[in-house]
């Protein structure tokens, strides 16, 4: 199975009775205050265009009232655009009918919801094969595929509960075995982890990316969480008011923040956990000194490898071990804590 | 006021009708149209509620004809297998052990079979109307006021053109019974649908169910406790309008309740209404413990 990118063009989701109407004023500059001011109309989504990367996870991000659950919702078409095209594969998922849109539904997404949505009257298991179930799959196939999944995602031996006797957390891991279940190409995850206690949450991070380690779906995650963004994200959107303020990847949005919001969040980040040693390597000068470190390993890791190695120098070095730029300690440390300097300077 | 009266003009007075012999004209011509309507009719009528009083003759023998042992038993059966209750199955033996003794199995049975009959019909014409009205709007606002009428209208009322079409027996009175005890079935079903939580009908769709994958793995389980609160009230209903139905013909129960009030019979009277209730009981109690049994899985563990 290979996952395809999914690419977002100049998308527009205006709600109301006749939101067609002003999008071509709302693309010759109408706000969303005076839209609905003057015309009642609430401006959901403008002017959205994002590649999302195929066998990555995509993390869309944004307080709320951004339009972050709106954007996630075109994928799947579970609300219909205003204007723009959603394309997957080469085919536009708006432009989809009825028919074709429930079998890309059932073939190619699958979605995990922030309030779990389970049946509560169906056992985990019978919640587990739910998407089998429509698609048709025997029922001894589809509870053998659903089995291996609940044991993934560590519930073996809960298959017969109810999901009322689940804590949140399992509930949550209920939802991600279902969507696992339906072996579908993208993972639509919809502030999946935003309802777990903060450890259950990094638990779940970890299970997704070792999943994903694996299967290599194209993965779109929402959270309002820049901690989540930052460890789940090969890339990140980020929205305000149905806009996008800034994409890239974490580094490069925590180093090159597009504006003052973006600036206001970054800063509470932990750089040490975001920014890469090559990101700060100097050249190489002469041979490499003291001790190689991996390619993509972060400042906190770099750091704490050198100080427990008791070394002041240290080398970069790529997959083949060829080295790449030079690292002193205290150039670790700076890039680290620049944050700081950077408002001591400004103040 | 009289004073008042005289001095202002004489229509603010007294209301404005219109001429009794223009009312009586109308009267007349109403009343024979649908008269003649049904006359033009009637035989394609009769064959239409046929399979009804068939269905309704063949059970009320079933009740009246079996052994009563025979009866007594299947019906604690129901009673256990649909409520594990021992309380209630008791209760159940107890109260018809006292019907019996009173001697007023047979007219029980007769009310039984009777309100067996409507529920049946009720549930199965309620529930899809329910479900209709569930996924339109439009036609909720249509529903909606027939029901009202239905509800609000004096039973006595429809029972009038119910036997001017049907004429005097069963079937006129099992019609009434379920024009009267069908709203609240339909009108819970609406509810109940509406109610099912809409980010667990957001995951349906996202997962691909149809229209109908969604109604039966999603909105009628879900609506299923709204509902059998609704089975639950038709019960009652029904059970209230035998004894009315008996003024066109229906026997048992409600017939007995009739003649005591005519004849100021006060202890054939209470003995008769209270089998009804011991009946309204039993039933009342069965359906609702199944309806929440059937809850069982939304009983919360972990807080």
């Amino acid at each position: 199975m290979v996952s395809h990118a999914i690419e977002v063009r100049n998308l527009y989701k205006i709600f109301g009775p006749r939101g067609g109407d002003y999008v071509d004023a709302v693309k010759n500059g109408l706000g969303k205050a005076e839209l609905n001011q003057k015309y009642g109309h609430v401006l959901g989504l403008r002017d959205i265009n994002i590649s999302m990367p195929a066998g990555g996870i995509m993390v869309v991000m944004g307080l709320s009232g951004s339009g972050k659950s709106t954007l996630i919702r075109h994928i799947n078409r579970l609300i219909d655009p205003t204007a723009g095209e959603v394309l997957y594969d080469g085919v536009d998922v708006c432009r989809m009918n009825e028919k074709d849109l429930r079998e890309f539904r059932r073939h190619k997404t699958a979605m995990v919801f922030q309030k779990f949505a389970l049946l509560p009257h169906r056992t985990v298991l019978e919640n587990t094969v739910y998407g089998l179930e429509i698609q048709g799959v025997s029922s001894g196939e589809r509870e053998k595929r659903a089995k291996e999944w609940i044991a993934r995602v560590g519930l073996a031996g809960f298959e017969n509960h109810y999901p009322n006797q689940l804590s949140g957390g399992m509930q949550q891991r209920v939802g991600l075995a279902r969507a696992l279940t339906n072996d579908a190409d993208i993972l639509l995850m919809d502030e999946a982890y935003s309802a777990l206690d903060p450890l259950i949450r990094v638990d779940m991070q970890t299970v997704l990316l070792e999943l994903q380690k694996e299967l290599k779906k194209t993965v779109v995650f929402i959270t309002h969480d820049l901690d989540e963004a930052l460890r789940l994200g090969d890339k990140i959107a980020i929205l305000r008011d149905g806009m996008v303020v800034q994409q890239g990847t974490g580094q490069e949005i925590v180093l090159n923040p597009a504006d003052d919001y973006i600036t206001a969040f970054v800063k509470e980040v932990n750089r040490g956990r975001v920014v890469n040693v090559e990101t700060i390597m100097a050249p190489l000068s002469g041979n490499p000194e003291g001790m190689p470190i991996a390619k993509g390993t972060v400042l906190e890791s770099a750091a704490r490898a050198m100080t427990s190695a008791n070394q002041t120098l240290a080398h970069v070095v790529d997959e083949a071990g060829k080295p790449l730029g030079a690292l002193t300690l205290s150039a670790v440390i700076a890039a680290m804590v620049t944050q700081a300097t950077d408002e001591a300077q400004a103040a | 006021m009289a004073g008042l009266c005289e001095s202002v003009p004489g229509f603010l007075c007294k209301f404005p009708a219109f001429s009794d012999a223009s009312v009586r004209a109308a009267r007349k011509v109403i009343d024979d149209g649908f008269k003649s309507l049904v006359r033009s009719y009637i035989n394609a009528i009769d064959a239409l509620v046929q399979p009804l009083q068939w269905f309704l003759n063949d059970l009320e023998r079933l009740f009246v004809n079996s052994p009563w042992p025979f009866v007594l038993i299947v019906m604690l059966g129901v009673v256990y297998f649909g409520s594990r209750n021992i309380k209630i199955t008791i209760g159940t033996a107890v109260s018809m052990f006292a019907i019996g003794l009173m001697g007023l199995w047979n007219d029980t049975m007769v009310t039984l079979a009777m309100v067996t009959v409507c529920t049946l019909i009720a549930v199965l014409i309620g529930i899809p109307i329910g479900i209709l009205m569930a996924r339109s709007d439009r036609v909720q606002a249509f529903v909606n006021p027939i029901l009202d009428v239905m509800q609000t209208m004096p039973s006595f009322v429809y029972l009038i053109p119910v036997v001017m079409i049907f004429g005097i027996g069963k079937v006129p009175g099992l019609i009434a019974v379920v024009i009267y005890a069908i709203p609240p079935m339909i009108r819970l079903t609406n509810l109940g649908i509406r109610l099912v939580d809409k980010e667990v009908l957001e995951a349906a769709d996202a997962f691909g169910s149809s229209g109908w994958q969604k109604l039966r793995n999603v909105q009628m389980p879900l609506a299923l406790p709204t509902i059998m609160a609704g089975i639950n009230q038709t019960i009652m209903m029904s059970l209230a309008m035998v004894v009315v139905a008996s003024m066109v013909g229906v026997g048992g129960l409600g017939k007995n309740v009739l003649q005591a009030i005519n004849n100021q019979f006060f202890t054939v009277g209470f003995l008769n209404g209270f089998a009804l209730v011991a009946i309204a009981i039993i039933f009342d109690r069965t359906s609702q413990a199944y309806g929440r049994r059937l809850q069982k899985h939304s009983e919360v563990i972990h807080g």
